[in-house]
Order: C-alpha cells, then structure tokens, then sequence
C-alpha cells in the first residue's frame, strides 16, 4: 500500500517515452528553383530567381515558427525555438548564408513542433488521468495531477486522497480533492 | 498642428532590388526637445496598462510587427535576440512594469512604435547633409566616426555619411540632442507594412511632439 504524502513522488504519470514512435516521414523534395544545401551555386541569371524563393521560404518559415512560439504558451519548461543571428548586423545576405538560414530555421520548426508534440501527447494522457481518477479513485491512490500537467495555467490539481483521513484510508473511502488555485502571496 | 509633409526617401538600387518594398518614410518637425508634459506621461501609463503577457506573446503574429519579424530575419538578425523596436518596447513594458518617460522624443517615439508597431529612428535636420535614405554600408565606413561598419550592412544614410544602422542605433552625430530646433522622423517601411501605417506612425510621433 502506498501512504503519506511522500508516496506522491512514487505515482507515475504519463511521460513522453511511453509514446509508440511512428515511421519517419520522407523529406520533401527542394523547392524547383532553390540548390539543395551543398550543391553548387546557380549561376548569376538564376540568382535573383533564387534569392527571392530563398527570401519567401524564411518569411514562410518564420511564420510557423511564431505559430508554434505561441501555441507554446502557456506552458513552461519548453525552450524557445531561438535561430541565431548571422552576426555583422543587418545586411543582405549570401546565397549561402540564405540557404543555411532556410535550413537552421525548418529544423528549428521541426524541433519546436515535435517537442510541442510529444508535450501535447503526455498532456492528453493527463487530461485521461484525470478522468480515470474521477471515475475510480480508489484505482488511482495517492495520485496528483496539476494544471501545469495538462498545459494550462495556475495551481490547480487533482489529488486522490481518503475521505476522513485514516479511517478513510483502512475502509477505502477515496476521492478526488480538487484544490482552489494558487496560494496567496506572503 | 500644421499638415506633415511626408517625403519618401531615396533607397539604393542594389537594395531596392533585394527588397523592392523596402522604404523610408519622412517628414520634418519643428519641436525643441525637453522633458514630457503630464498628459504624455499619462498617455505612457496608460499605453503600459494595455500590455499582458499573453498579448506580447501572440503579438509576433499580427501582421505588422510579424513583418518586421520577417525582415530582420532575411537580414540575418535574430529578431529574438536583437528585438524589433515595436517588441522592445513591449519587453520593456514588461521587465519594468511600465513604461518609463524618458523625454519628449523618446516618450513619442515610444507611443508611436507601440500604437502602430512601425519602427521609427528622429534625426537632427541640422545636422544632416540632405535626404535620408537607405544604402548598403561601403568599406571602412563608420558609424558616427567611431563604430565601424559590417561592408554592405544596411544603414539610413544621408548624401555624406551613414547616419544610422537599420533597425539599430543611430549616430551620435546626427541624433536629436536638447540643442535641436528641427528633426527629421523617419518610418521604415518593409514588405507587408501598407503605407498608411508608416504615416500614422508619422503622425502619431509628431501629434504627441506637439502635445
């Protein structure tokens, strides 16, 4: 039998590496028009077709990007998906310094949005938690699962705990206590 | 408050090629810098009271300061890291629970980036030497005779001299100092920015230098 508070700790939540894994996906091809990375330059007269692709890709891409920055939020704990600068202040770029900043920045969209993912995933097996926890307490002893667990704000959580303390506990009296939110500020 | 004449700058053919949207927006006033009057100190307050966490986080999606976003980075700026002026200020709300009046420039220029999120750099006419516009930074050139300049960094410049970095700082020598009589207010203009919100950001700067 799992007693005391401490037992909190012993309970386990659903985590990211309980996820079945499914087949990578194959790349998409480059976009006609723009040399895959490492390929050589086009010459001059395609340049300009290029750079305007090369141009249209990163404004794509930094879309997404704030897309996913913001359905982070608000959730915490999850790395901004940060691409760095080209250093030497602003200034037109190189074709291949486009080139590179196009592919830093799908990775970077493809990192954020994966761990966005596998975070979503772990919370929707909270939220199921949850229920389970509502339906059947007595199955979920001692277990707690806060806001932060189900991606939302505060310092809510739902905690299975005995009605009347220890004689609840020997006759298996078990509920789910919902706490009130946050404490107040000292 | 008279009528603002509102001048596009020239922009160097190279550049304009690179970034065919790409524009500076300006027009004179005549305003003697000093501190802030109460009502604008107010309007600060108030502009600070409308910001929340949640709102400057989704703010990267509206679709100016998104734009903005976008050129800094096809600039090769992280705009992460080296903010855009519209999410600076919002930062700055952030950080220091308010918007803090520094001077009158400043304080309208504050207003006007956060009311319309249009970058805008005020230059002392007097000190200049011609029209403003944008060109790429030439070997060896310097930032105000002291910061030296990337080849080929974007810059407003006027007909000698770089005066000021693109989304950065601007020179000392051509700045808005307690001596000035008449300043110059320029409004970058990017791809997806229409026209009419780098002249109420114009507008919006000069209306608040008259308060």
């Amino acid at each position: 039998m799992v007693r005391g508070r401490d037992a909190l700790h012993l309970t386990r939540v659903p985590d990211v590496l309980d996820r079945p894994v499914a087949p990578a996906l194959p790349l998409a091809p480059p976009e006609k028009g723009v040399a895959a990375p490492g390929a050589p330059a086009p010459a001059c007269p395609g340049q300009r077709a290029a750079r305007r692709t090369l141009l249209d890709q990163v404004a794509r891409l930094e879309s997404e990007l704030g897309q996913v920055f913001c359905a982070v939020w608000p959730r915490t704990g999850m790395s901004a998906p940060l691409v760095p600068s080209r250093g030497g202040g602003p200034r037109i770029l190189s074709l291949g310094e486009l080139e590179q900043l196009r592919d830093d920045l799908a990775g970077r969209v493809a990192d954020a949005r994966k761990a966005l993912s596998d975070r979503t995933w772990v919370e929707e097996q909270n939220r199921r938690l949850i229920e389970e926890m509502l339906l059947d307490p007595k199955r979920h002893k001692w277990r707690r699962v806060s806001a932060e667990d189900i991606g939302e704000r505060g310092c809510k959580h739902w905690h299975v705990r005995p009605r009347l303390g220890f004689i609840g506990m020997l006759m298996g009296w078990w509920r789910v206590v919902i706490s009130s939110g946050c404490p107040l500020a000292t | 408050m008279s009528e603002l004449d509102l001048v596009e700058g020239w922009v160097e053919p190279e550049l304009a090629e690179e970034f065919p949207e790409l524009c500076l927006v300006h027009a004179g006033v005549e305003v003697r810098p000093g501190s802030s009057p109460r009502a604008i100190k107010q309007r600060l307050r108030m502009l600070a009271d409308r910001y929340t966490g949640g709102k400057v986080i989704h703010m990267r999606q509206d679709p100016v300061p998104w734009a903005y976003r976008v050129f800094s980075r096809q600039v090769g700026i992280d705009p992460d890291h080296d903010r855009t002026p519209v999410e600076a200020v919002a930062l700055q709300r952030l950080k220091q629970g308010g918007l803090r009046s520094e001077n009158i420039v400043d304080d309208a220029l504050t207003i006007a980036i956060a009311e319309t999120g249009v970058p805008l750099v005020a230059l002392d006419a007097e000190r200049m030497d011609g029209e403003p516009g944008l060109r790429l930074a030439r070997s060896g050139e310097t930032l105000g005779g002291g910061r030296p300049l990337s080849p080929r960094q974007l810059v407003v410049a006027d007909s000698a001299r770089p005066v000021a970095v693109v989304l950065g700082e601007v020179s000392e020598d051509a700045g808005v100092t307690p001596e000035t009589e008449r300043m110059i207010l320029c409004a970058l203009g990017v791809k997806g920015v229409p026209r009419i919100s780098l002249e109420e950001a114009l507008w919006c700067a000069a209306e608040t230098l008259y308060t």
